[in-house]
């Protein structure tokens, strides 16, 4: 699927774009670039006015994925797909992840991109009792220490810091977000407060952090255009205890026992997908808030919608197929 | 559940919470309400405290309230904080430091969290002071809480880091000087073994409630650091300082008890 090639619009690899958040974002930016979507799990069906544009599934780690960049002379990559825990095993995992990321560094730099763009997650701090609130973006990433799990993610977000200063030319951007929810997303958090019992671990209600996903779309966009460089928090300045946002998102709470420190973790293997993951299990416990200040002074951004809004499209997913029953 | 005293009073003292009534720490103003109606009446009726000084912490901006830690369980920070968020001078709802052992205490470390006690780590505390909040700190930390009785009024090594914030961020040292705790939860010893096995920092030797003891807060003049040190020495000094004004402190409460129950 070539695109015109006299189309004087800059040109933009986007990653990720199975994801919901990744499509938001095409919607955004399809007028002022001509964009190419790839994904690591399949190629991209997209609907509308973007079933026109060029997809494809990509493995960075393979030699075809080079043509892409010969074929399209990208001058901005977005990346925003990242494998996640319940995806793979933690080989493939580090594969796409790491090694995936840094093979298209390599190709970013050999084939003059001028800007890239990594969206990373507030994981890698770490859910830990220790933790100050309001974590700034030169906190330790503890993640690793703490799961093997999140090795990977905080790898990545090493690779892209070493581009970062390695390679100035390339302009990187990354962004560290606190929990994406709204329509469409399915990442853990997401999928908790769709259930209609969810879990939460007995006497322990740590302070959270979410972001609709219209709101990080518009965060992604801002500091796309904007194109200044440097490692941002995204978070809005709204918190609220895990528990109550449960219960703001019309789930029934089931408390499961939480100490001795082993339980937690051996019983997020019996409650499976629908319970607490057990590599996060510390972030229902701890916190990990994040100081997203500094993103929003240098790109002046502000959400639009409130929390309760965002926790609304549970709330009304749940009583959907109630009233129908 | 709450009284009306205690209602208006916390509303006098608005906080910058977000949508859910939180802010960034856990801080909840209704469930401080809840918290502070039960507490005060211990702090009136059970330990049946007197404050003095009370004058002496501002009406608005950032203060360093530094005190002598003491009775196992942090009873002083709950107290002081009491007598600080009643207040007649202006109320204020303080923000005392707890010990990295409380959050990992199921219900009992959102709940300290929820009535404004955060976890004791510099980060935190300068976070609280650039927004003008009135921090208590500890700075014997379980040196001081955890000492048993025979230790009694001795106060233990200090640690510095208050001093550091103190200077950097221009805030002033409000001393207390805390009389009564230490009969409250007297401490023959410490249950090392258990205290390991439980990853607390001591477990005492003590009666499993608190005794009846009168408790005197005695509120100290600010106390201001100002400029720069030339090493560690400097700073030490400075915070020996601190130190002796909570002795005279602690020592004119001895001085002026004419009963411990």
């Amino acid at each position: 699927m070539a695109t015109d090639p006299h189309d004087p619009r800059p040109r933009l690899l986007i990653t990720g774009a199975c994801g919901a958040l990744t499509q938001r974002v095409i919607e955004r930016l399809h007028q002022d670039y001509r964009i190419v979507a790839v994904d690591f799990r399949r190629a991209p069906q997209l609907g509308g006015a973007l079933a026109e544009l060029p997809t494809y599934r990509v493995d960075f780690n393979k030699r075809r994925a080079e043509d892409l960049f010969r074929e399209y002379g990208f001058s901005g990559v977005l990346h925003l797909g990242r494998m996640v825990k319940s995806e793979e095993a933690r080989s493939s995992r580090y594969h796409a992840n790491v090694r995936g990321t840094q093979r298209l560094f390599k190709l970013c730099s050999k084939y003059g991109v001028g800007q890239v763009m990594i969206l990373s997650t507030y994981f890698v701090y770490g859910a830990h009792p220790f933790n100050p609130a309001l974590l700034e973006e030169d906190a330790p990433l503890k993640a690793a220490e703490l799961t093997h799990a999140l090795v990977d993610s905080v790898e990545l977000e090493n690779l892209s810091q070493i581009y970062l200063w390695k390679h100035p030319e390339l302009n990187i951007t990354i962004l560290r977000p606190c929990n994406i929810i709204g329509p469409g997303v399915h990442n853990t958090i997401s999928r908790l407060l769709s259930q209609r019992v969810a879990p939460c671990l007995a006497g322990f209600s740590p302070m959270m952090q979410f972001i609709h996903v219209e709101d990080m779309a518009n965060a992604v966009c801002l500091a796309y255009r904007q194109n200044i460089r440097g490692i941002y928090n995204v978070a809005p300045e709204d918190w609220v205890a895990f528990q109550d946002a449960l219960v703001a998102c019309g789930c029934r709470r089931l408390p499961l026992p939480s100490i001795p420190q082993l339980l937690p973790r051996a019983l997020s293997y019996l409650t499976a997908s629908r319970g607490l993951p057990r590599h996060l299990v510390n972030y229902f416990k701890y916190p990990a808030i994040i100081d997203g200040t500094l993103f929003s002074w240098t790109f002046g951004w502000q959400p639009r919608r409130a929390l309760d809004e965002a926790f609304a499209y549970y709330r009304e997913q749940k009583r959907g197929p109630m009233r129908a029953r | 559940m709450v009284s009306p005293e205690v209602d208006a009073l916390i509303d006098r003292i608005p906080k910058p919470v977000g949508s859910f009534g939180y802010d960034p720490w856990g801080y909840h103003a209704d469930d401080l309400k809840v918290g502070l109606s039960m507490a005060k009446w211990f702090y009136d009726h059970y330990f049946r405290v007197v404050a003095n000084g009370l004058e002496n912490i501002p009406a608005q901006g950032r203060a360093l309230v530094i005190a002598n830690h003491s009775g196992q369980l942090p009873l002083d920070g709950l107290l002081i904080g009491i007598a600080i968020s009643t207040n007649p001078h202006g109320p204020r709802a303080a923000r005392a430091m707890v010990e990295r052992f409380l959050p990992t205490v199921p219900y009992v470390g959102n709940l300290v969290n929820a009535w404004g006690a955060v976890l004791g780590d510099p980060v935190n505390c300068i976070k609280m002071l650039r927004r003008e909040e009135v921090v208590i700190v500890f700075p014997e930390g379980v040196r001081g809480s955890g000492k048993p009785y025979r230790d009694r009024y001795q106060l233990q090594r200090f640690g510095h880091g208050f001093m550091h914030i103190a200077m950097t961020h221009n805030v002033p040292i409000i001393p207390v000087g805390v009389v009564g705790c230490e009969e409250t939860i007297p401490s023959a010893g410490n249950f090392k073994l258990l205290a390991r096995l439980l990853q607390a920092p001591y477990i005492p030797i003590a009666l499993p409630v608190p005794l009846p003891a009168r408790v005197t807060l005695n509120f100290g003049e600010p106390m201001r650091f100002d400029g720069d040190i030339a090493n560690e020495d400097e700073l030490r000094d400075r915070v020996e300082q601190v130190k002796a004004r909570l002795r005279e402190l602690i020592d004119r409460g001895l001085a002026e008890r004419t009963s411990i129950f």
